[in-house]
């Protein structure tokens, strides 16, 4: 908990105050979050997936990013492009093992406690939790963040399955620019630095210009290759370690899953 | 495969990605590659999935539109749009310009 201790005001009343704002972000973050699961449940049937297996992605996969881009490649490649699509939702889950390293002190011991935290572990619970400055408000924040964006993106994504059910051809409603602007809506937050974009702008460009000569999904595997040289080298990044995190807040202010 | 196949094990691979972040030595945290590679990770998936989404039919590149529903997209994010807004906008440009017969 080496974290928590940086506060040097930790007496009953301030911790909570810091408890119940925990409480409020959590929850405020959580109802942003929760209303576009309605995009994710209505692109995955558009997609192919019937009403059954969209709710198993949110209830199961639950990872906003692994999920778009899961259906996202099946909607392009179909069930050919199945082992693309696994392979783009694993390795957007990577960062959740960061996520998971960085939530293992706050939440304690304890077996039954570490196995539902690490389900609740996404870019928004880790990130209103490390966002408070006392221990309770960061154990707090995670459960209240997690357990509702839970609850509220599984509810929305049945509601945009059935929804998606109802519409018929999806590129008449402009759904397939909606996942387009959805991915970019992901990206955004994270285009902070120089290193990032340069990243991001190389990796569309690689997507690009395989699209026609690789099958649907692999052009987005590929791309992934300039994350892994440009991370390795750390070229164009700064020298300290802290700096190649992502902020604490990102997912704060944007709301992404 | 079927489709069930991919579901399952798409979101079992996630399931254990996100434990395994509770199995890594704490001592694991202090080192900035993987975190670093992590991170640049997520951005370029995003940023590919976004070009795929916005440009490729299959295994062509075509532009129709969807570009310009991506590029008001990217104009209520400058503006600090809300997610839902963003999205519903893009969609709401691509059919509208799809109805009116401007664009494909």
């Amino acid at each position: 908990m080496t974290k928590v201790t940086l506060d040097p005001h930790f007496d009953d009343a301030h911790s909570a105050g810091e408890a119940k704002r925990a409480v409020r972000q959590g929850l405020g973050v959580a109802l942003a979050t929760s209303a576009y699961g309605i995009s994710f449940g209505a692109l995955a049937v558009a997609a192919g997936l019937d009403i059954w297996q969209t709710c198993v992605l949110s209830l199961v996969m639950f990872t906003g990013g692994s999920q778009f881009a899961f259906v996202g490649i099946v909607a392009a490649g179909g069930l050919a492009a199945a082992p693309s699509a696994i392979a783009s939702a694993a390795l957007l889950g990577v960062r959740n093992v960061a996520y998971g390293i960085r939530m293992s002190p706050v939440i304690g011991a304890g077996f039954w406690r570490r196995a539902a935290a690490a389900q609740f572990t996404i870019d928004e619970s880790t990130a209103v939790s490390l966002a408070q400055r006392t221990a309770r408000a960061r154990t707090l924040g995670f459960w209240v963040t997690g357990i509702g964006i839970y609850v509220g993106w599984n509810l929305s994504t049945l509601a945009g399955a059935l929804l998606g059910d109802v519409l018929g051809d999806p590129r008449a409603y402009g759904l397939d620019a909606a996942a387009a602007a959805a991915f970019l809506a992901l990206l955004w937050p994270r285009l902070r630095a120089r290193q990032p974009i340069v990243v991001g702008v190389a990796a569309a460009v690689v997507a690009t210009v395989l699209t026609p000569v690789l099958m649907p999904g692999l052009p987005v595997i590929v791309a992934a290759v300039v994350a892994i040289v440009v991370g390795w080298t750390n070229w164009l990044g700064r020298s300290t370690a802290t700096d190649a995190v992502e902020p604490d807040d990102v997912a704060e202010r944007e709301g992404l899953p | 495969m079927t489709m069930w196949t991919a579901v399952l094990v798409a979101a079992i691979v996630c399931v254990g990605l996100k434990t395994v972040g509770y199995l890594i030595p704490a001592r694991w945290v202090e080192a900035p590659t993987p975190l670093r590679i992590a991170d640049l990770l997520t951005v370029a998936l995003l940023a590919a999935l976004v070009a795929v989404q916005t440009l490729a039919v299959g295994q062509a590149v075509v532009v129709d539109a969807r570009v310009p529903a991506v590029l008001v997209a990217a104009g209520l994010l400058l503006l600090r749009a809300p997610f839902l807004v963003v999205v519903v906008a893009a969609a709401l440009v691509a059919a509208m310009l799809r109805l009116w017969g401007w664009a494909a």
